[in-house]
């Protein structure tokens, strides 16, 4: 029986969660809650997408109400897969939590942490599981609005401006986004996802049509914080709370690229956004922009988690890029640097919640000397930053060789040129932290009683950072289903 | 507001006539235009007036924190218990169908319980947002440290 309920319960547990925590109210006591639902969470996304393995397309009518009419939730390979990435990355977030929460929020107002944070990830969850245009306008707002209660949660009073612009343009990204969805609905009477694809097409490229792609396009561009549209991003993952960017970094940006990947290849055909609108090249010109520009604006930031907030901004072009070549290859690339992304960034910012744990600042000046002190998470940062990169051996590289393929294949050679400029880029500001940490002396007035992270944050850091090691080896899982994705994506049975 | 008799005992005698019509709006959600969310912010209005005319303080003692939160909560608790407990009989989540002996009846309960998790949420939170902001005068200078 459970088997069947699973899709509903992926969304309930989270959900349902997040109020019983406003009742229990007791720090410690909401936050074992919050990993064991987060957990549970992960275990129904794991089984979800071994279900969609075996048997393909699972749909879910919500209140037995069959679809077009009511809402759906529809999981195929895509989506299984991005509900993998957020509920993991969500699991071993909330399990690294305890430590910084206390330190940073405070205990006796943790409680509203873990709720926002549940929140947030049923949200995302929702976005991602369902089958229903307006729903994911539904579920975008919830994750949003719990967003900006996580980011305005940092101790800094700077979080508050930065949480109030980052209202200000998911609203509008959203906004946007929804403006599509009923231009859509006027033309065609459904929300149903599948239901749109087939009437789109059926109703044909008139101005209706044409306009709502475009509304739908600069939404989700920044919801997704694509480069001339990414303002809001790194002040909010510089002043959040550590754990609420290390959530936020990997998975809400990814989230929007699915809906982004959703919408132009499920709702619109791909022919019709990447052949008659030529979707592909605007994006492709964004990508590459955001790729250089965020890459070397990171380069000149003293404040670590702004500058890793800014190659964050880079590599959404990463994952645009794939997308926007429209081909197997590159859409696998796209979806695959979505995958390991989460986990690169999951584990710097990991590395970055426990340095300002211990010294209470994530300045370069703070970083100096601080190997010595806090090998353990140093060497996280090391290996992360090496996946960043994109070394052999680690995930990094196997989505960038990917995008690299992807643009031979079409002969872009000045695509690969920029790769690896801003590969490149990526060295510059990685060493510079690792050239703080590992080759200067700690400066005169710095505390000398810094230790090591607690082992409560450290073991969930290193699990991350050796996932990014294992998916980087063992590719099966992350490649097989990114390219059974993009083939079903792309309507290419092979 | 102390020395404006008048309002002060018209504020009283209007109170529970905005709950009734509160109530009403909740309850005739079903049959004609209203629901939950409707009446969940006339239901806080009442309490808004209440505040006004005789002071945060007096309104605190009416309405504690404590008990708005848990209202919050519980509300969407209601809610989403509701398409649980159809998931438990055998039907889909939020199914109503399968919550009484036939399915017009199980729609009729199902509907009205949610639209009471919506009303209880919509009134707490209406009058938490009200009483954050109207709090606020008092411990301004607190907040700025």
């Amino acid at each position: 029986m459970i088997s069947t309920h699973l899709p509903a319960l992926q969304i309930i547990l989270p959900l349902l969660a997040a109020p019983l925590c406003v009742i229990l109210r007791n720090g410690t006591l909401t936050y074992w809650f919050a990993v064991v639902v987060a957990w549970l969470a992960f275990a129904v996304s794991a089984l979800l997408l071994q279900e969609v393995n075996a048997i393909g397309v699972i749909a879910y009518k919500l209140g037995g109400w069959a679809p077009p009419w009511g809402i759906e939730y529809r999981i195929d390979l895509l989506n299984a897969y991005v509900l993998l990435i957020v509920s993991a990355i969500g699991a071993l977030t909330v399990s690294y939590a305890k430590p910084s929460v206390d330190q940073e929020i405070g205990g006796d107002r943790g409680y509203l942490f873990y709720t926002a944070f549940l929140l947030c990830l049923a949200g995302l969850l929702g976005v991602t599981i369902t089958g229903d245009a307006f729903n994911i306008f539904v579920f975008l707002e919830i994750s949003s609005l719990s967003s900006y209660a996580l980011i305005a949660m940092g101790r800094d009073r700077r979080a508050l401006i930065a949480s109030y612009r980052y209202l200000v343009f998911g609203t509008i990204g959203a906004t946007f986004f929804l403006i599509g969805v009923g231009l859509l609905y006027q033309m065609t009477g459904t929300l149903n996802i599948a239901d749109l694809g087939e009437r789109v097409a059926a109703v044909g490229p008139n101005r209706t049509i044409t306009v709502a792609f475009g509304f739908m396009a600069v939404g989700l561009a920044v919801k997704a914080a694509l480069f001339p549209v990414h303002a809001w991003l790194p002040n909010a993952y510089a002043y959040a709370p550590s754990v609420a960017t290390i959530f936020l970094a990997a998975t809400a940006t990814k989230v929007s690229i699915y809906v982004l990947i959703r919408t132009y290849f499920t709702i619109f055909h791909h022919d019709f956004s990447f052949g008659v609108m030529a979707l592909g090249d605007i994006f492709m010109v964004f990508a590459v922009l955001a790729m250089l520009a965020g890459s070397a604006i990171a380069i000149f930031q003293t404040d670590i988690k702004r500058m890793l907030a800014y190659s964050s901004v880079a590599q959404i072009g990463y994952m645009v890029l794939g997308v926007s070549m429209a081909t197997v290859l590159g859409l696998t690339g796209g979806m695959l640097h979505l995958f390991n992304h989460a986990l690169i960034k999951g584990a710097l910012f990991m590395a970055m919640g426990c340095v300002f744990y211990r010294t209470g600042s994530v300045s370069i000046e703070s970083m100096r000397g601080l190997a010595a002190r806090m090998p353990w998470t140093m060497a996280a940062f090391v290996a992360g930053g090496m996946s960043l990169i994109g070394v052999p051996l680690t995930v990094g590289f196997v989505s960038k060789w990917y995008l690299l393929l992807a643009a031979m294949e079409q002969n872009l050679w000045w695509i690969l040129v920029f790769l690896i400029i801003a590969s490149l880029m990526a060295i510059i500001y990685v060493w510079r932290v690792v050239e703080a940490a590992y080759f200067m002396p700690s400066s005169a007035g710095a505390p000398t009683d810094i230790q090591e992270a607690p082992m409560a944050m450290l073991v969930p850091m290193w699990v991350m950072v050796l996932a990014n090691f294992y998916f980087g080896i063992d590719t099966k899982l992350s490649v097989g289903v990114a390219t059974r994705a993009a083939k079903f994506l792309l309507g290419d049975a092979s | 507001m102390s020395h404006h008799l008048v309002v002060r005992v018209v504020a009283k005698l209007l109170m529970p006539f905005i709950i009734l019509f509160a109530l009403y709006v909740q309850m005739h959600g079903d049959f004609g235009p209203g629901g939950g969310f409707q009446a969940g912010v006339i239901f806080a209005s009442a309490f808004v007036l209440y505040a006004l005319v005789y002071g945060m303080d007096a309104a605190r003692k009416v309405l504690p924190d404590g008990a708005l939160r848990i209202g919050l909560a519980l509300g969407v608790l209601i809610y989403g218990g509701t398409g649980v407990l159809g998931l438990l009989l055998g039907g889909n989540f939020l199914d109503y169908s399968v919550l009484a002996h036939d399915p017009v009846h199980g729609q009729h309960y199902g509907i009205f319980a949610i639209e009471f998790g919506v009303g209880l949420t919509v009134a707490s939170a209406m009058a938490t947002i009200f009483f954050h902001f109207a709090g606020r005068g008092a411990n301004l200078d607190e907040m700025e440290e």
